[in-house]
């Protein structure tokens, strides 16, 4: 259930703007890969082309291949929606939909396309889907409340399992614990840990602490100047990469000598 | 002690604060002032209509009798006219936010304002010279075909000229409200929802479904309100499109009122007892669409709490 990701020359543009320049990258199946980088580096842009939600926003565009287990994302023919169902996404601030309750909120992916499901089925994956990211003992009691009434760790974890729930091959989150306290932080650092033994999860983070603690390979993504193109510097082992990177960039960021 | 610093202010904000709060304050007071005249004109002049005998009443059968079949009248023409614009509103308004390329909505925003713009005697007008004529063989249609059911029963008006015709009439004129203040609230969807839509796998109808409508719902509700407000007051294109008479349940043969035109229709001839009952008549509509409006603002208001992406 889990699918490897290779990217090749693949260059990001909004409207006439390059936001991402050439990036080849190889992201492993059951592993959490780490994107780090100072701000406005192109990260979350480039996890953003990794399921085709950049070209959400109006002029936003991509050139290059990104290929799932060797299909291309961005061949001819290819539907978005499809590609955002197996490639699942958690983003900066927990997101759930307000008006539905904690159960329709883990549901809603599944009850997509006029999927119909039973309700011993819903109730199997609702439970299945809150263990998954470990939220299951906190909600279980009040899964009719909305889920706009959780904590923010809580509500994050919600959405993590509202992604999982539809079973997608890769999880891509943006920078998921940016808006959340250290306590919450850590519960979901522990799930991405859980997460990885089924899923390829990339994660997006300014913390390189974060990255350090969770990730098995981190890519570490640079810019030149304001409106200059991102760059990925270099990938390597997680390890590598904070102790012996090859870029002079690198070693100087992840020391904390810029940015 | 830094208590003598702190409680001795002066200088020339303070005045103007002062004179700004007082002027906001008289404006205020003078809305409520306005609000509560028209109220106690209408009551005033419409206590000899609601207390005279029966009979001297136009239709010799009390004010009641009077009064209720041009308020259902009205209440028909306002619910055609939303049953119409409402899902049209809906439509558009969305096409324009969400589907229409970013010239064409604009363009699009702006010639729908414009319906707003046109006068309401163009829209009676034009109902009652072209309209009206244009729909009378749909008329003859649904009475032959569906005139069993109460509402289309015929024989329909050879002129056309209809309590149907009439709301059809206020559907186009209620249309520009419901859908700019629908596309205003479709705007304002968080992306943070409709991205997590999207990012599940959704359609764009999906999206709109699961983020877009339910966000939206209160402030949709809110904007019908206020096309409903606008619908049971409009009196010049009821008045010059329907041919109005007594109260018939079918909505293809002429017949019926609302209290907007009836008053508009008798008030220049009327004198005396006949004044006062049109003014009683002016105090019901008065009413209900006070109703309608605090009905509208009660659910903004709950919206509010809504609003935020929490």
């Amino acid at each position: 259930m889990s699918k490897r990701i290779d990217v090749k020359d693949l260059n990001v543009y909004y409207g006439d703007f390059l936001a991402v320049e050439d990036v080849t990258i190889n992201i492993e199946a059951k592993s959490v890969t780490a994107f780090i980088g100072p701000s406005g580096c192109g990260k979350s842009t480039f996890l953003r082309t990794l399921n085709r939600m950049h070209e959400v926003l109006p002029g936003a565009r991509v050139e290059g291949e990104v290929l799932l287990d060797g299909d291309n994302l961005y061949g001819p023919g290819v539907d978005p929606v499809t590609v955002r169902s197996q490639i699942g996404m958690v983003f900066q601030r927990p997101n759930p939909f307000p008006t539905m309750s904690i159960r329709d909120n883990v549901l809603a992916g599944v009850k997509l396309n006029n999927k119909k499901i039973s309700k011993g089925e819903a109730d199997v994956l609702v439970e299945r889907s809150l263990k998954g990211a470990n939220l299951w003992n906190e909600v279980k009691d009040r899964l009719d409340k909305p889920g706009s009434g959780l904590s923010g760790g809580q509500q994050q974890r919600l959405c993590i399992a509202r992604a999982i729930a539809v079973e997608p091959q890769v999880i891509l989150m943006d920078e998921p614990c940016s808006a959340l306290d250290p306590i919450s932080t850590l519960a979901i650092e522990d799930l991405i840990n859980e997460l990885k033994d089924q899923y390829t999860v990339v994660i997006v983070t300014h913390n390189m602490q974060q990255a350090a603690r969770v990730s098995n390979r981190t890519a570490f993504f640079n810019i030149a100047g304001t409106g200059k193109p991102g760059k990925l510097i270099e990938i390597g082992d997680t390890h590598t990469i904070f102790s012996n990177p090859t870029q002079k960039a690198t070693e100087d960021y992840v020391s904390g000598r810029f940015g | 002690m830094t208590a003598t610093s702190l409680t001795s202010t002066q200088g020339a904000g303070r005045a103007g604060d002062k004179i700004f709060s007082g002027a906001a304050l008289a404006a205020g007071c003078l809305i409520l002032a306005v609000l509560f005249g028209v109220a106690l004109f209408l009551v005033v002049q419409a206590i000899p209509a609601l207390t005279a005998p029966a009979a001297d009443i136009q239709g010799g059968k009390g004010f009641f009798a009077y009064i209720w079949p041009i308020v259902i009248g009205t209440l028909i023409a306002a619910v055609i006219a939303l049953v119409i614009a409402t899902p049209v509103a809906i439509g558009v308004a969305l096409f324009i936010s969400h589907f229409a390329p970013r010239g064409l909505a604009s363009g699009l925003g702006y010639v729908v304002d414009l319906l707003a713009a046109i006068p309401s005697v163009i829209y009676g007008a034009w109902g009652a010279a072209f309209l009206a004529k244009e729909i009378s063989p749909a008329y003859n249609w649904l009475a032959e075909n569906m005139g069993w059911l109460p509402i289309f029963q015929g024989p329909a008006s050879a002129t056309g000229k209809t309590i149907l015709t009439a709301g059809i009439v206020l559907s186009v004129m209620v249309l520009p409200i419901i859908t700019s203040l629908s596309r205003e609230i479709f705007l304002q969807t968080p992306k943070l929802h409709e991205e997590a839509a999207l990012a599940l796998g959704a359609t764009r109808w999906e999206m709109i479904k699961m983020s877009v409508l339910p966000f939206a719902r209160p402030g949709i509700i809110s904007a019908i309100m206020l096309g409903l407000g606008r619908a049971l007051g409009e009196t010049m294109a009821v008045a010059l499109v329907l041919s109005s008479g007594a109260l018939t349940a079918s909505l293809i043969q002429s017949g019926n009122q609302t209290i907007a035109a009836e008053i508009a229709l008798n008030f220049p001839e009327a004198s005396g007892l006949k004044v006062s009952t049109l003014i009683a008549a002016g105090l019901v509509l008065f009413i209900i669409t006070l109703a309608v409006n605090m009905i509208a603002r009660w659910i903004i208001t709950r919206h509010k709490e809504f609003s935020g992406a929490n």
